[in-house]
């Protein structure tokens, strides 16, 4: 059920190629992870739709194979 | 949340309650007893600002666990909303109780809260 940190950060690059992605394990179990994303596609998009947008990007393992993921969305500086 | 066709008896429900309950939370277990560390934080929260909510318990609704998540298009549990708008999950509304945004919403919504 456990997912490897550089296999989000590889999916969440794909979907966002300007993103700087920061993972975090926090229990070093494989299974809850914190995110940093940073992406100009977040420019002008309501939160929610923030996190919907990296949801997507994971195709669908967030709530299944990836339990736990703390998401942080941000817009670059 | 766009979801406005008929026939659906668990997105029915789900419209229902939100419509007639100014702040819903689904969660995993009661707000007396969360099940899980992230409904738990949301609880901490909304009784912390002293916010009447209901809590619905999706553990003990298998087709109401899986219908919330596609009614908010939404993947993970718990879910809050106000006024029947889908606020966000665990992380959106501490991050939101953090910066204040929450107070306002509550405030401009019509929403009571404790006095800080």
């Amino acid at each position: 059920m456990a997912m490897k940190a550089d296999e989000i950060e590889r999916l969440i690059k794909e979907a966002f190629p300007d993103a700087v992605v920061k993972i975090d394990d926090l229990r070093g179990d494989g299974d809850h992870y914190a995110a940093r994303v940073i992406s100009k596609a977040f420019v002008g998009v309501p939160r929610v739709r923030q996190h919907q947008m990296v949801y997507s990007a994971l195709k669908g393992r967030m709530g299944g194979e990836l339990h736990a993921l703390a998401l942080q969305t941000e817009t670059p500086k | 949340m766009n979801d406005t066709t008929t026939g659906n008896a668990v997105h029915d429900r789900i419209r229902q309650e939100i419509k007639d309950n100014s702040v819903v939370l689904f969660m995993k277990g009661t707000p007396a007893f969360p099940m899980c560390g992230f409904s738990a934080a949301v609880v901490q929260v909304l009784n912390n600002m002293g916010v009447q909510y209901k809590g619905i318990d999706v553990l003990t609704d298998p087709g109401l666990r899986q219908g919330i998540k596609e009614f908010s298009d939404w993947p993970t549990i718990p879910q809050l909303f106000v006024k029947g708008e889908f606020i966000g999950g665990c992380d959106i509304v501490r991050e939101m109780q953090t910066s204040g945004e929450l107070k306002t919403l509550f405030t401009d919504k019509g929403v009571a809260t404790k006095a800080a």
